[in-house]
Formats: C-alpha cells, sequence, structure tokens
C-alpha cells in the first residue's frame, strides 16, 4: 500500500508537471483530489486495513494529498500569470503614436508682452488706466503741451474725424484725462491700448499699433525715482543681468526728456545684429512731467512732480522674439499666433 | 543735419578725439548722431593729375588717349569721359587705388593701348551725385588750375573728413547750424568757440541810396535786411566752399549763390540773393499775396498764391516766396553784377503754412519753422557780405536797408541749486552747475544761493527751470542719477473689475481652444456695419489713406472673418479665433463716438481631430453654443442668460440665436449665411459677438457653496417622440416646472430623426435627476413626481412617449 501510495504521488506530480493550461491543470485536479479520485479511494479503503495501521496509514495519505495540493496550486498560479500576461502581450500598443490633442488656444504675442508689463506694474502699486481711442485734440495734444502749430505735430501726423477729433496718436491722452479727473490727488497709473497714425503699413511701419504708457504724479517725485522704476522694470522684462542708460532726448510733454537703453539681452554687450553693434538696445522714452502738462491738469507744479514713459509692445514682441514684420501682429495667421503657447522661464 | 569734423574744426578745437568717440559723446550729452561717415574709407592712391594732351583712340570712338602728368611722371591714361580735355588739372587714380565699393585700378590695355589707372568723376569718389555741381555732374571733376601734379586729390577735395550725421529732436533748432554744433561740442569737451571775424571794407555809396523797403506785414515778418553788393564776379566757388557744402549735402552753383548756403549752414540763418537789376523797382515790399496771383519759383514751377501766404515783391510782382523759396525772375545767374542779400526773420507758423501749402520744404524753410536766432539775423547778413567781397570780389555798399521790430531779449530764468537737486534726486554742487552752464556758452550768476541766468537767443529751447535742469543734468550725465523708487504711502495697484474680467474671458476663451486675434479697428464703409449688434452712424475719417480704412468698425466680426479667409486660403482648414477690442458708435455729447468692448470668435473646420483613428468632427452651431454657455458659466451668468431664435443679415435663418442677459439682447450666435460663407470662400463656419460691457456690468451670482449630496440620488429617462417644430427648450421647460424642487436636473441625451419615427417627428430622450439634499427618496415619490411630469408633457405639447 506505502508503494501504491508512492507510485500514485509520482504519477499526480508527473501530471501537474506537464499540464500546460489553467483546464489540464483542473483535469489533474479533479483525476487525483476529486471525490472519485484514487487518493479518496485509497481513504475510503482505509477500513480494511488493520486497526494499529490505519493512522499510520492515514498520516501517510494525508501527506501525499497535501504534497499534490501544494504543487498543484503552486503550478495553478503560475498557469494564471502566464495567462495575465499572454493577454497583456495582446493588448500592447505603439506608444510612440501622438496623443490625442487638447483644444487650447493662446493669448496674442501682443497682449502677452502687455499683461507682462501691466503684471509688473501693478505688483509695484500702479493701476490700470484706460481711455477713449477716439479723442478730442485737446487731450491728445493741447493738454500734452502740444498747442496747435506746434512743430512737434509733424512727428504724429494723424487720423482726423473732425478739426476737434482724431483717432489717439498715443495714449498720453489717458495720463492727460486721470490728471484731470483726480486733481490734485497722487497718480500711479499704466495706460495699454490702441493708437493711431497716418502711416502706410510696411516691415517697420503700421498705423494701428499698441502702446504703454505710465504715469506717476506726487509730491516729491524725482528723475532718480523714475531711473530707479526702470532699471527694476528691465531685469523683470528682459532678465536681471540687464542694465540700463539714460540718454536726453525730447518729449513735448515731458522736460528732462530721456530715452532709454538697455544692454543687449542677445549678446550682453559685446555687440551682435540685434543691437546694430552697439550693444544697447532702445527701448523706451520717458522724462519728467512737464509743468505745463501738469498746470493744465490743475496741478499746481511748485508742489507737483511727476514722471512718465512709454513704450511699444510691438517693438518690444518684435526684439524678444525676432519677430521682423509689424505687420505679422495684425495678419492673425494661426502658424503665427499658435507659437506664442508656451512660457518662457 | 551733415556736420563735416573738417569744417567743425575751424570753430571748436576737437583736435586728438577720434569721430567715432566725438559722436559717441554727442550722443551721449543729447544729440543722437545716427551715422559716422568717413569719406575717405576705402579710398587710396588718388592724386591730382596734369591733362599734357588728349587725343582720340584710333579704334574707338568714345575713348581718349590722355598724357597725364601725375608729378614725378606722365603716363598714359584712357578716358571715356565727354568732358576730357588737355590742359586740365584731373583727379588720378593710379594703379594699385581702391576705390569705393572695392573697385581696384590695374594697369590695363583698352582696345589695343595701355592706361595707366583712371581719370575720375566725384561720384567714383563716393560723392553722392546731387551734390556735384552741375558742370561735373556727367563727367569728370575738373580741378583748378593751381593744383599741384602728384599731390594729394583726398585732401585737395575736403575727403579727407568724416561726417556726422544728426538725428535731431525737433527743440534742437540751434544745431541746425555749424556754429550751434561748435557751442554743443566746446561744452562737451570743454573748449572755447571761436567765431568768425567779421571784416571788410564797405563802399562810400549806402545801401538806403538805391534800395527803398517796405514791410507791411509786421506779424510775419518783424525784421528784415537788405544788403547790396556791387560789381560782384559770378564764378565757381574756392574748392574749399564747394568741398564744405558738398560735405553738408548741397550742391555748389556759383560764388553768390555758395555764399548764401554757406552761411545758412554755418549760422543757421537763411539767406537769399537777388539779383539787383531784376528787380528792375529799386524797391523790395514785404507783403501778403493777393488771393490767386500768380508767381514762378526758381524750380521753374508756376505758382498760384493765397492770400495768407508772405511774398517778397518789388512793389509790383512777388520775387520770392517769403522763407521757402526764391523767385525766376530774380534769380542770380552768371551776368549778374549787383547783388542785394536778404536775410530776415519770417515767423515760424506762416511759413510752415507756406512751405506745406505749396509742397516745397527746403533747407531755409527748416530752419524758419524751427525758429531761428533774432540776434544773428544782422550777423549772417554781415558775414555773407565780407563772403562777396573776398570771394566774388564785391563792393559791398555802406549800411543796409533795414526794418526791425524783432524782440531779441534773452530770457532770465531764476533757480536755486536745491531746486535742480530735489527735481533730479541729486547732490550737484552749485559750481558745477555753474561750471557747466558756463561751458555752454550760457551767462550765468550765482547770487544770493540762486542762479541768474540768461538764457541766449540761439537757444530758444532753453524757457523755463526745467530746461535749465536739462541741461545740467545731461552735461552732468544721466549715468551720475542715482536709482531711487518714489517715496510716499504705498497704495495696492491692481485691476478694475471689467480689466479684471476681461482677462478671465481670454482665458475661458483660449482654454475653450481660441486663438485671440488682433484686427484693425479701421475698415471700408461697406463693412463697417456688418453683423453689427447695435447700428448707429459710423465715424469716418476726413482723410482716410484708402476706402479700406476710412471708417471704424461697429462689429468685430467682418475683420475676424477676414482672418479666417486669410488661414484658410494658406491651406489651414480648422481655424478658431476670438477678439476683445471695441466697436465705435454713433456721436455723443462730447464729440466722440460710443465705444463699446465687444467679444467676439468664428470657428471653422474640425473641431474633434484626431488623425490616426480618423475621429474627425466638423464644427457645429453647438460647438460654438457650447462655447458660449461656457463663457456665461465662467462670468457666473448662467442663470440669467436665454437664448432665442432669431435672424440677423448675413446668418443663416434657421441656426441663429440672440443671446439674452435678463431678458436683453447681448450678443448672437450663429452659423454664417451659406451665400456670404462662399462670398468669403469659407466652408461651413459658425460666429458669434457679445457686447462685454454689458456682459460684464452684470454681477456674478453669489458663489455660495452647496453641500456635497449625502443622499442619492435616483434617475428616471423619458424617451419622447415630437413635432420636429418642437423646441427642446420649451418641453424641458415642462419638465422642469413640472418636476417641481425634486427635480434636480434634466439632460438631453438623443436625438433621431429618421425611418424609426414618422415623417415630420423627431425623437427626443431625456434624462431626469430626482434628489431632496435632506433625505433619501422613496420609489413612490419618485413614480408620483415622474408620472406628474408625464402628464405635463401629454398635456402641454402632445408628446408622444416612446416604448
Ligand atoms: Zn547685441
Amino acid at each position: 500500500m506505502e508503494q501504491q501510495l508512492e507510485q500514485l504521488k509520482q504519477e499526480a506530480l508527473q501530471k501537474i508537471e506537464a499540464a500546460a493550461s489553467v483546464k489540464e491543470l483542473n483535469d489533474v485536479r479533479v483525476a487525483y483530489l476529486g471525490k472519485k479520485g484514487p487518493i479518496t479511494d485509497l481513504l475510503k479503503g482505509m477500513g480494511k486495513l488493520p486497526a494499529e495501521e490505519r493512522p499510520k496509514m492515514g498520516a501517510l495519505v494525508n501527506v501525499v494529498r497535501e504534497t499534490v495540493t501544494t504543487t498543484l496550486e503552486e503550478k495553478m498560479e503560475l498557469l494564471e500569470l502566464q495567462a495575465v500576461n499572454e493577454k497583456l502581450e495582446k493588448e500592447t500598443i505603439d506608444i510612440t503614436l501622438p496623443g490625442r490633442p487638447v483644444k487650447l488656444g493662446n493669448h496674442h504675442p501682443l497682449t502677452r508682452v502687455v499683461e507682462e508689463i501691466e503684471d509688473f506694474f501693478i505688483s509695484m502699486g500702479y493701476e490700470v488706466a484706460e481711455g477713449p481711442e477716439v479723442e478730442q485734440d485737446y487731450y491728445n495734444f493741447e493738454a500734452l503741451n502740444l498747442p496747435k502749430g506746434h512743430p512737434a505735430r509733424d512727428m504724429q501726423d494723424s487720423f482726423y474725424i473732425t478739426e476737434d477729433v482724431l483717432l489717439r496718436t498715443h495714449t498720453s491722452p489717458v495720463q492727460a484725462r486721470t490728471m484731470a479727473a483726480k486733481k490734485g490727488e497722487s497718480i500711479k497709473i499704466i495706460c495699454p491700448g490702441k493708437v493711431y497714425r497716418r502711416d502706410s503699413d510696411d516691415a517697420t511701419h503700421s498705423h494701428q499699433f499698441t502702446q504703454i504708457e505710465g504715469l506717476v504724479v506726487g509730491e516729491d517725485i524725482r528723475m532718480s525715482d523714475l531711473k530707479g522704476t526702470l532699471a527694476l522694470f528691465a531685469k523683470k522684462m528682459f532678465g536681471e543681468e540687464r542694465e540700463i542708460r539714460l540718454r536726453p532726448s525730447f518729449f513735448p510733454f515731458t522736460e528732462p526728456s530721456v530715452e532709454m537703453d538697455i544692454s543687449c539681452f542677445k549678446c550682453g554687450g559685446s555687440g551682435c545684429n540685434v543691437c546694430k553693434k552697439t550693444g544697447w538696445i532702445e527701448i523706451l522714452g520717458a522724462g519728467m512731467v512737464h509743468p505745463n502738462v501738469l498746470e493744465m491738469a490743475g496741478y499746481d507744479p511748485t508742489v507737483f512732480t511727476g514722471f512718465a514713459f512709454g513704450m511699444g509692445p510691438e517693438r518690444i514682441a518684435m526684439l524678444k522674439y525676432g519677430v521682423e514684420d509689424i505687420r505679422h501682429f495684425f495678419t492673425n495667421d494661426m502658424r503665427f499666433i499658435s507659437q506664442f503657447n508656451r512660457t518662457e522661464v | 543735419m551733415y556736420v563735416s569734423t573738417k569744417w567743425l574744426e575751424n570753430y571748436v578745437d576737437t583736435k586728438g578725439i577720434a569721430p567715432a568717440d566725438l559722436a559717441e559723446k554727442i550722443t551721449r550729452a543729447g544729440i543722437e548722431v545716427d551715422t559716422i561717415i568717413d569719406r575717405s574709407e576705402g579710398l587710396t592712391n588718388i592724386v591730382v593729375g596734369h591733362v599734357e594732351s588728349c587725343e582720340k583712340h584710333p579704334e574707338a570712338d568714345k575713348l581718349n588717349i590722355c598724357q597725364v602728368n601725375v608729378g614725378e611722371e606722365t603716363v598714359q591714361i584712357i578716358c571715356g569721359a565727354p568732358n576730357v580735355a588737355a590742359g586740365q588739372n584731373i583727379i588720378a587714380a593710379l594703379p594699385g587705388a581702391k576705390l569705393p565699393g572695392g573697385m581696384k585700378i590695374k594697369k590695363a590695355k583698352l582696345r589695343g593701348e595701355v592706361s595707366n589707372g583712371m581719370i575720375c568723376s566725384l561720384q567714383e569718389l563716393g560723392v553722392e551725385g546731387k551734390t556735384v555741381a552741375k558742370a561735373y555732374a556727367e563727367g569728370i571733376y575738373v580741378l583748378p588750375a593751381d593744383a599741384k601734379p602728384g599731390t594729394d586729390a583726398l585732401s585737395l577735395l575736403g575727403l579727407d573728413d568724416v561726417i556726422l550725421e544728426f538725428d535731431l529732436t525737433p527743440n534742437r533748432a540751434d544745431a541746425l547750424s555749424m556754429l550751434g554744433v561748435a557751442y554743443e561740442v566746446g561744452a562737451i569737451l570743454s573748449q572755447d568757440v571761436k567765431l568768425p571775424t567779421i571784416e571788410y571794407t564797405a563802399s562810400n555809396e549806402k545801401a538806403e541810396d538805391v534800395l527803398t523797403l517796405k514791410v507791411e506785414a509786421k506779424e510775419d515778418n518783424p525784421m528784415y535786411i537788405a544788403k547790396v553788393v556791387k560789381n560782384v564776379k559770378v564764378a565757381e566757388s574756392p574748392l574749399w566752399l564747394q568741398n564744405y557744402l558738398m560735405a553738408a549735402g548741397v550742391r555748389p552753383h556759383n560764388n553768390v549763390v555758395d555764399i548764401t548756403n554757406f552761411v545758412l549752414l554755418e549760422y543757421g540763418q537763411p539767406l537769399h540773393a537777388f539779383d539787383y537789376d531784376r528787380l528792375e523797382t529799386k524797391e523790395i515790399v514785404v507783403r501778403r499775396a493777393v488771393e490767386g496771383e500768380k508767381m514762378t519759383t526758381l524750380d521753374d514751377v508756376e505758382r498760384t498764391l493765397h492770400a495768407d501766404q508772405l511774398v517778397i515783391t518789388n512793389g509790383k510782382e512777388p520775387v520770392a516766396l517769403a522763407g521757402v523759396m526764391g523767385g525766376a525772375n530774380s534769380e542770380v545767374h552768371d551776368g549778374t553784377t549787383t547783388v542785394v542779400i536778404e536775410s530776415a526773420y519770417f515767423a515760424s507758423a506762416s511759413v510752415r503754412k507756406t512751405s506745406k501749402d505749396v509742397g516745397l520744404r527746403s533747407d531755409a524753410s527748416t530752419r524758419f519753422e524751427k525758429g531761428v536766432d533774432p540776434n544773428r539775423v544782422a550777423e549772417a547778413a554781415e558775414r555773407a557780405a565780407q563772403l562777396m567781397a573776398e570771394l566774388a570780389g564785391g563792393e559791398v555798399l555802406a549800411g543796409a536797408v533795414q526794418f526791425d521790430e524783432l524782440d531779441k531779449e534773452s530770457v532770465r530764468i531764476i533757480l536755486s541749486p536745491d531746486y535742480v537737486n530735489q527735481r533730479l534726486g541729486m547732490k550737484i554742487p552749485m559750481d558745477e552747475m555753474v561750471s557747466i552752464l558756463e561751458r555752454l556758452q550760457i551767462p550765468v550768476e550765482a547770487a544770493n544761493g540762486q542762479l541768474i541766468v540768461d538764457a541766449p537767443t540761439r537757444r530758444q529751447d532753453l524757457r523755463i527751470k526745467e530746461d535749465l535742469i536739462e541741461e545740467i543734468a545731461r552735461l552732468y550725465g544721466y549715468d551720475e542719477i542715482p536709482m531711487t523708487l518714489p517715496i510716499g504711502e504705498s497704495v495696492p495697484g491692481g485691476l478694475n473689475s471689467f480689466q479684471e474680467k476681461r482677462r478671465l474671458v481670454r482665458r475661458y476663451m483660449e482654454s475653450a481652444g481660441l486663438y485671440q486675434a488682433i484686427t484693425y479697428s479701421l475698415t471700408s464703409r461697406a463693412e463697417s456695419q456688418s453683423f453689427a449688434l447695435e447700428t448707429a452712424p459710423v465715424t469716418e475719417l476726413l482723410m482716410p489713406m484708402s476706402e479700406d480704412r476710412s471708417v471704424l468698425r461697429q462689429s468685430l466680426l467682418p475683420h475676424l472673418l477676414d482672418a479666417t479667409t486669410y488661414n484658410v486660403a494658406r491651406r489651414i482648414d480648422t481655424v478658431s479665433l476670438y477678439e476683445t477690442g471695441s466697436v465705435f458708435l454713433g456721436t455723443q455729447e462730447d464729440g466722440l463716438p460710443k465705444e463699446v468692448g465687444h467679444v467676439a470668435a468664428v470657428i471653422t473646420g474640425k473641431w474633434v481631430d484626431h488623425a490616426w483613428q480618423q475621429e474627425n468632427k466638423k464644427v457645429d452651431f453647438f460647438v460654438m453654443k457650447g462655447i458660449v454657455e461656457g463663457l456665461m458659466d465662467t462670468l457666473g451668468l448662467t442663470g440669467k442668460v436665454t437664448y432665442a431664435k432669431a435672424t440677423h443679415d448675413g446668418l443663416h435663418p434657421g441656426r441663429t440665436a440672440d443671446i439674452l442677459l435678463n431678458g436683453v439682447v447681448v450678443g448672437v450666435l450663429g452659423q454664417l449665411h451659406p451665400s456670404e460663407q462662399k462670398k468669403r470662400d469659407l466652408k461651413e463656419t459658425y460666429v458669434t459677438e457679445m457686447n462685454l460691457a454689458l456682459l460684464l456690468a452684470e454681477s456674478a451670482e453669489a458663489l455660495v457653496y452647496e453641500q456635497v449630496p449625502r443622499y442619492p440620488s435616483m434617475s428616471r429617462d423619458i424617451a419622447l417622440v415630437v413635432s420636429k417644430d418642437e423646441a427642446a427648450g420649451s418641453l424641458m421647460d415642462i419638465i422642469q416646472e413640472a418636476g417641481g424642487k425634486l427635480l434636480k436636473d434634466v439632460t438631453v441625451f438623443d436625438l433621431y430623426e429618421g425611418d424609426k419615427v414618422d415623417e415630420g417627428m423627431k425623437s427626443l430622450a431625456f434624462s431626469l435627476t430626482y434628489f431632496d439634499a435632506e433625505r433619501t427618496l422613496t420609489d413612490e415619490e419618485v413614480v408620483t413626481r415622474h408620472d406628474k411630469v408625464l402628464a405635463a408633457l401629454k398635456e402641454k405639447s402632445g408628446a408622444v412617449l416612446r416604448g
């Protein structure tokens, strides 16, 4: 009987070993461990043994049954794992195929520049002021120290609607309006907006373009405050390493007037095609608010002083992104606009 | 303004300073030097030659064989210029010479004859053709008889010179003269300015004996001086004078005209020379023109004059357009013997207007427009008289005929050093300020801690304290200004609610897949009101540059559609653009149009596009409606917005809706009318435009957190068959009303029109969600409520429940 048992065990183990699928293994389980299987038969046949042999034999049969069961379960786990693996293998995809596009638009590059400038000055305590694009001659010129017949009006030939109304040629009238409205109060504003000049459109001219101007008026605003503010702005907008320099210039509404250059962000100052070999790039015009402008807006120029600055987002965008033709900003070619969809930091 | 550094050297010492460094210093001090032109750049081995003989080339008609003495030797040079002749002194470029543009001169053979160089025109040496005297404009240049063969021709021609081109701001009219530039450079380099010495012997005869003057338009002409020079010999000017003029970009004519131009450039005072005999009347009368009066100017153009133009007359007819251009009838010519030199002060506004009206801008008119120095009018006339005596052999009559009511006072400005430093945020010592003003040759006195400054009339830009602050600061150096930030209470900055919400709208539109466009505000009359939500009289330009940009837009859509067509034409099939911007309506009380902020969007092409899975879906009305709904949701306005079927010009009559906020139309949404699509070369295209001002003025519904459901909700579906005309929206209204408080949500989840329903009918399926925040609903409650909904649908719409 012992011999029979050993043979049975060997046979079962061989069949388990040979089973190639979960089904075959289950057949083995039914064949050997099932109710009608040989092991069950053996247990049933124990009654025929002498009583003193029964415990020993019982223990032996149980050992065989457990060995077969454990081996079978181990094999079962292995086969199941194989089955899963085969299934996963079949589910394999080509992960190099492109993903489903997320439909996202983005800012126009000019808005991107304008918002970046706005956000810097907002962080410095400025408010954003806007005004009409169709303006009175008074706010566009006269209130800014540009009386009728002033030679500087030559510089900005304009689109007139009537003799006294025109498309604004700069956003400065917003400053004049703000001063007139805030009579006597301190002012810290930034004025973005569309402006218009009577120019034929070409690679560097556009009859419609964008401007951002800033104005600070208070009781002790100094030219050094202007310089400090612009230096911080240049670093924020064009990089920490940027240096600035001021050059004397002329604007009818400021005195003294300056132009601000920044050290070239491309070559760092050694000279390249962006800075035309000078190491410096002209970025904006600025100055101390002309006493006539303050006076016309109802501010006492002996008490109040102020500074103003203005710049062109088109020019900044052209410099920053290497855009060679200003007309790109108004053609609205999707292939152009969609390039400005990502961060630069 | 072209500044010859060689000429400048006559007035201020710039020795030892490289032109590039000088340019940099001038730029940093306030006058931008645009370009530096080295006139001798690339020129070598160019000498004076004397043509000993000149014979026709036997093999070529147009060539001459010249034997040219070039100093040490005489060489043969072949020359093709028509004006070459024996006995001339010429410019010879010898073998090894380099000319501008990289041309190298080599010994060569021309039709069998050896040529040892080239005889040059001025243009071949890089001189601009329009500044070359007419006599030499078409051929070689002939040097004066006293030129020495073999010597350097470049220095003789003044080409060993560097020219600085100034880009002058309108305030610096003082630098429109060599003397003005000398003052500026002198201040920068701390050098004195050497003024010309004016000395000549006047004749016993007096100018007033031969000429009378009457100024009738005193306002426009507060000062007029006429000097008379007799026995003038009109000829070519000496070379040095011609060289200076050419360096300044002025073409030499003859000595008389050249002298007036030279003095204009030297002093900034325009002069004019009349032929005294041609004046005929011995009289000069300055007056306004008679309307319709005619005169022919120096450029041989007959001009019809207007009553507001100032003319110089001989008492009968105009002989010059004051300050702008002389008349042909009184022009100095080769036979002129007596010259009248005019030096005058013409009011800037008058010259400006005349110059603009007749379309003539000259060196003279530009200077009058910007304002000449009242204290140089007389001096310039004397300078010209001196030069005519020296260079044209003239006899200057004593005195001058003149009218003078011109204010020549300088402006006194008193300022304290504290004021200067306070404005600049600096600590410049008082004596430093004095020294800077003295360097600028601005009279200054320090008394009782104040600076008393008399701003000279040559600096018309110095009027107020701030002007002097600028002078002090720019010469002290803007690099010295410290960097500070405004002191004082600091207030928070920020956007107002409209600006903040406009940014939100942009970000939402972009998150919905639209790209931001910026189009032009100006458009054509025909397109100005297309698609407008509201029309009003258009705002029209007085002088448009083209019909396409003649009026302001009343809708953003036409240009946005143009941009769409532009993209589609470049095979970008899917276009999705939006814009925020103003439209311009009518005229308000202040004379300005009402500017209203709008937002508009256009979509065309595919909305879902996943190429390799062939999973494509074209845009449709509901894509655009979804975008609008999402926007309303973002703005917190969903509960206040409704949509109503509508018709609009240019939009598909069956696929257009008005967007209403609190029952008021604030926008439109729909498909572009097929005929409009065809006109614009577009396929199915959907658009929307909304009044942003109205949308953003409306406050969002309060955002209060609603408890996340603790009890389960129950769903029931309804499938209905209704007439095709039945709007899903009205069925949903019925469901909502009958469902009452327990009905939390209704959504459409299917629409079917086809074989399985009768002709003219459609099947709509809704999903209803019942829910109570306080408890779990019982089946019976839901069934009762749902039955009410079904009954209401049957009663109010005639809907048939589909099995
Ligand atoms: Zn560079």
